[in-house]
């Protein structure tokens, strides 16, 4: 491996930053996730940071059994995030849809609308699990080589062409 | 010679060589200073340098719509002024080489907030807009102010030469006109009382929403760069020249990671003000150090 690939690796494990997703989730994660990012637990120390816009992430964290109205949200938001990227799966809901299972405004856990790499179970799960899925999704990114990484970032923006506001 | 010392204060010191890093250095200072503040461990050091890295290795988006070529060019365009800017600082104030003067120096300033005024239009991005047309607000805002009091310390000096300005002897009128620009500083650089461009979590990353990887990683470097060019220049004016070269190098950094902290200590204690508030605080309250700074040194001008 050469010295830019590891560089980039270490920095890719050392500075994931995350945008926040909710897909029709009861709040109660998106507290969690929040609550991890707060003085007590501290997120920034190893390097994450929650980012405003979808482009600047290279983690989305999803919270919530998916909804017919937000799954296409979804979608778009994971083909906004620029490649090479990772999807976490906060809580039970977008793992299993939890109690909300066989209801009919749900379109499935989220692994049927986008590829999950990371799940933190839990109902809510607690911040510091949420700290820890973060870092094991940080560490599959630097992990993946180079060639994956490539034919993802190229795959990705060819799929689906961007929103573009006019 | 002349032209080869000026290659060295752009690519080695202040210039590039320097700037850069000290640029990531300044911004690691900022996030770790504001989260001791907020007794937080924060993040570890050199976290900007491995940020940029990363965006480096990240694929930017396909743009469709938009030019591409031209959404491309305004960070670059706005690092190379700013690292110009750093260039020209008159830190070395003995040594010759280029002679910049104050004007070249605030022009240069003054590119990278145009450029993130366009790039924010050109990416017809809803958010990237609004951005935008706060951050021309705010650069009308705190401007008038800036320019004043820059003024009024070279009308003090009678020149706008930079290497006269830090060669000069200081007097307590020229500290009030430091003041003023040190007021105007944190707009300048987007920090929490003025951070309304770039509101996080308001308006998504303001100028910067549509922009990924690559060219994130240059707007953060042009960020560091405004940093070290701002607290730089209020820096280099405020230490009194001395015999010592290396006494007056050491001044201009002590009083610069000063100014860090101070500007990191607002940006912790304070939350983000409205536009209105903030244009009626430099129209209103800041004006007044600006307009007394310039009235005073007219005054002196005539009387001698």
């Amino acid at each position: 491996m050469s010295f830019w690939k590891r560089l980039l690796c270490a920095s890719r494990r050392r500075s994931p930053w995350i945008f926040h997703m909710n897909s029709g989730s009861c709040n109660g994660c998106d507290i969690e996730l929040i609550a991890a990012l707060t003085p007590r637990y501290d997120a920034e120390q190893l390097g994450i940071l929650l980012q405003g816009s979808p482009r600047h992430a290279d983690i989305l964290c999803v919270t919530g059994p998916v909804t017919h109205t937000s799954a296409p949200a979804v979608q778009t938001v994971y083909q906004q995030v620029c490649g090479p990227k990772a999807v976490i799966a906060i809580g039970s809901c977008p793992a299993s849809t939890n109690v909300f299972i066989d209801s009919r405004v749900l379109v499935g856990p989220l692994n049927q609308i986008v590829p999950v790499d990371v799940f933190v179970p839990g109902c809510p799960p607690r911040p510091d699990a949420i700290v820890r899925g973060i870092a094991a999704a940080a560490s599959l990114l630097a992990e993946r080589d180079g060639a994956a990484v490539k034919a993802e970032s190229a795959a990705i923006p060819a799929a689906a062409p961007e929103e573009v506001r006019s | 010679m002349n032209l080869l010392a000026a290659l060295g204060r752009f690519l080695i010191f202040p210039g590039l060589l320097f700037a850069v890093p000290a640029a990531w250095f300044v911004l690691w200072l900022e996030r770790k200073l504001v989260a001791l503040m907020q007794r937080r461990i924060g993040p570890p050091f050199g976290q900007p340098f491995f940020d940029f890295i990363k965006l480096l290795g990240k694929s930017t988006p396909a743009r469709f719509g938009v030019n591409a070529m031209l959404m491309r060019a305004w960070p670059l365009i706005a690092v190379s002024a700013s690292l110009g800017a750093v260039g020209l600082l008159p830190v070395l104030p003995t040594h010759g080489g280029f002679e910049g003067d104050l004007i070249l120096l605030l022009a240069l300033m003054e590119i990278p907030a145009i450029c993130l005024i366009i790039a924010g239009f050109s990416s017809r991005s809803l958010f990237g807009e609004i951005g935008s047309a706060r951050e021309a607000v705010l650069l009308v805002s705190w401007n008038l102010v800036f320019l004043m009091a820059v003024v009024s310390i070279a009308v003090l000096q009678r020149s706008f030469r930079l290497e006269d300005l830090a060669a000069a002897p200081l007097t307590s009128w020229r500290y009030f006109g430091l003041f003023a620009i040190l007021l105007c500083l944190p707009a300048k650089l987007h920090v929490n009382p003025f951070s309304l461009p770039n509101a996080e979590q308001e308006i998504y990353s303001g100028p910067m929403t549509e922009y990924a990887g690559f060219e994130l990683a240059l707007w953060q470097v042009s960020h560091g760069l405004e940093w070290i060019a701002g607290v730089g220049l209020v820096a280099a004016l405020a230490i009194p020249p001395s015999a010592h070269i290396w006494l007056d190098l050491a001044g201009v950094l002590f009083v610069g990671f000063i100014l860090v902290l101070v500007l990191s200590l607002i940006s912790a204690a304070t939350a983000r003000l409205a536009i209105d508030t903030t244009v009626r605080f430099y129209w209103q309250c800041t004006l007044v150090f600006a307009a007394a700074a310039m009235s005073a040194a007219l005054f002196t001008r005539l009387r001698s």
